[in-house]
């Protein structure tokens, strides 16, 4: 095997792992403030990528200017997820309310994976936009321009979303609700409102990289529950909560299971699932995790 | 400022507290003592809303608690230090203290409150960008009490907030709770070290299963055989 060919998987596999890191974002933000895994996660990307497909199909609005729309209309559909069926879960014992997530989640999975049959039909769809086909070559090296603007974008994303928890009032109340939620309401924290926005906020971030993924790749209605391992994976890689560190091991995961596709072909799914045990195993609290007692 | 009248309140099929009554005047230092598992901390928890009472009712300056949630009851007034201090680990001591004034009125005056929690803590001031889980158990402790005056409390409740220190950093944060408690705010405070809280606070109740079996007081307490043989280790003379 050439260099070249290593080098260009290597490119595509972080090109793709920019999305990973985005949608491992999302799950985490949620898991983290709520304490409740949302499995119909990739759902959430999937419905963002076919609502992007739908602004470009039926109203030719180009998928990079509606990006913003379709996450706000994922926004929307969180909090609506979130009143209607996660807040009633809010109050129950941790164990029965992360058992009990688990069945809405993957209720919801089912639900919106033949919805979408319904609506848009079993066929992968795409959106091809005139620059679809662009791109440029570095070295001999191919990158797509739709791709690389991928990337780009969920660097942004992930940027912008550091930003807000770090530097705003809301982002702090997000953070210190996933430290120790009990403290956080006896700061004057409003729980409900933070894990309902958390949750949207959530559903946005699946919807951003759906996007990403109906112009870059395809959507279909079963991919669901295939992002959802590969957010879960990245999360686990990153430990818990840590924004910056599940990019980082979001673009790892995809350059990996790029590049062991020129060693063990269609088996590359499997490299993924091979270091989510180890790092289980070894390294429990991820591969950035950090770990901050109350010391005293 | 504060009354309870008999409150019960369960963990499930486990009743907790059997009709607890009790009330704190303004600018009061009221103690609750008793022995571990007592009821002590489930009440304090019960006044700012992290658990609800099947009976009885709570009073904040004549308004009745029942229905306000967690957040709302910050924003009236009523503060906690909790057992352990529940500091946000991961965040900065800044940030744990930006975070005690989020409510809104605390919000107004941030940056006053802050010089004054400074003053009152002046290690704090230097450890601001550090996070908050690499402080030392007493400057943890100390950082739980700035933070819980970030919010302008007119209430402040203290879980045990010698635990865990030594006598000389105990002293100096009860020096601190009596320094808050000069400025305006009403205390309630549950102690381990009866001693101590007998010698801080006006009056003491006295809470053994769940129920209040003595009060006064705390310098009757102080003398009172009971008290001296259960808590103090000292017969009576």
């Amino acid at each position: 095997m050439s260099l070249q060919v290593f080098a260009q998987s290597l490119i595509f596999g972080i090109f793709v792992g920019g999305l990973y890191g985005l949608a491992a974002v999302g799950l985490s933000l949620v898991f983290g403030v709520m304490k409740m895994l949302n499995v119909a996660h990739g759902e959430l990307l999937m419905l963002g990528g076919y609502v992007t497909f739908w602004f470009f199909s039926l109203y030719h609005i180009d998928p990079f200017l509606s990006l913003l729309p379709s996450a706000f209309v994922l926004f929307l559909i969180g909090m609506g997820l979130y009143k209607g069926l996660f807040s009633p879960l809010a109050k129950l014992h941790e164990e029965v309310k992360i058992k009990n997530s688990l069945l809405i989640g993957f209720g919801l999975s089912l639900v919106f994976h033949n919805l979408a049959i319904r609506l848009w039909t079993a066929d992968e769809r795409s959106v091809t936009v005139f620059y679809s086909g662009w791109g440029f070559s570095l070295f001999g090296l191919r990158f797509p321009i739709i791709r690389l603007a991928g990337l780009v974008l969920a660097t942004i994303v992930i940027l912008a979303l550091q930003q807000f928890l770090t530097k705003t009032y809301f982002g702090k109340a997000i953070r210190a609700t996933t430290e120790n939620w009990e403290s956080a309401a006896l700061m004057g924290i409003n729980i409900e409102k933070t894990s309902m926005i958390s949750f949207a906020l959530g559903a946005t971030l699946a919807a951003m990289a759906g996007t990403i993924v109906s112009v870059g790749y395809a959507i279909h209605p079963a991919m669901g529950l295939e992002w959802t391992l590969k957010a879960l994976i990245v999360v686990v890689l990153a430990g818990l909560g840590n924004i910056g560190g599940a990019f980082v091991a979001g673009v790892l995961l995809g350059a990996v299971e790029s590049v062991s596709t020129l060693f063990v072909g269609p088996y590359m799914e499997v490299v993924g699932l091979v270091i989510f045990l180890l790092v289980l195993e070894l390294r429990p609290q991820g591969l950035f995790g950090k770990r901050i007692g109350e010391g005293g | 400022m504060l009354e309870i009248d008999r409150i019960n309140v369960s963990y499930g099929d486990l009743q907790a507290l059997w009709d607890i009554s009790f009330k704190a005047e303004e600018k009061e230092i009221v103690a609750l003592i008793g022995p571990n598992g007592a009821g002590k901390t489930t009440t304090l928890k019960t006044i700012t809303g992290l658990l609800r009472s099947f009976a009885g009712e709570i009073r904040f300056e004549g308004q009745a608690m029942e229905k306000v949630p967690i957040h709302k009851r910050v924003e009236m007034g009523i503060s906690l230090v909790p057992e352990g201090r529940g500091l946000f680990p991961g965040m900065s001591v800044l940030e744990n203290l930006e975070l005690g004034a989020f409510t809104a009125k605390g919000r107004s005056c941030k940056e006053e409150t802050l010089e004054q929690v400074y003053e009152l803590f002046p290690i704090l001031k230097n450890r601001k960008k550090q996070a908050a889980g690499t402080l030392s158990g007493g400057e943890q402790q100390m950082l739980a009490i700035g933070r819980g005056l970030m919010s302008k409390p007119k209430l402040l409740l203290f879980d045990e907030p010698s635990w865990g220190l030594s006598p000389l950093l105990s002293k100096v944060i009860y020096e601190v709770i009596n320094q808050i408690n000069h400025s305006g705010v009403t205390i309630l405070l549950i102690e381990q070290n009866v001693r101590i809280a007998l010698e801080l606070a006006n009056r003491a109740y006295v809470v053994e299963n769940g129920r209040i079996v003595k009060q006064g007081d705390s310098r009757n307490m102080l003398n009172d055989q009971h008290i001296r043989e259960a808590y103090l280790g000292t017969e009576s003379v």
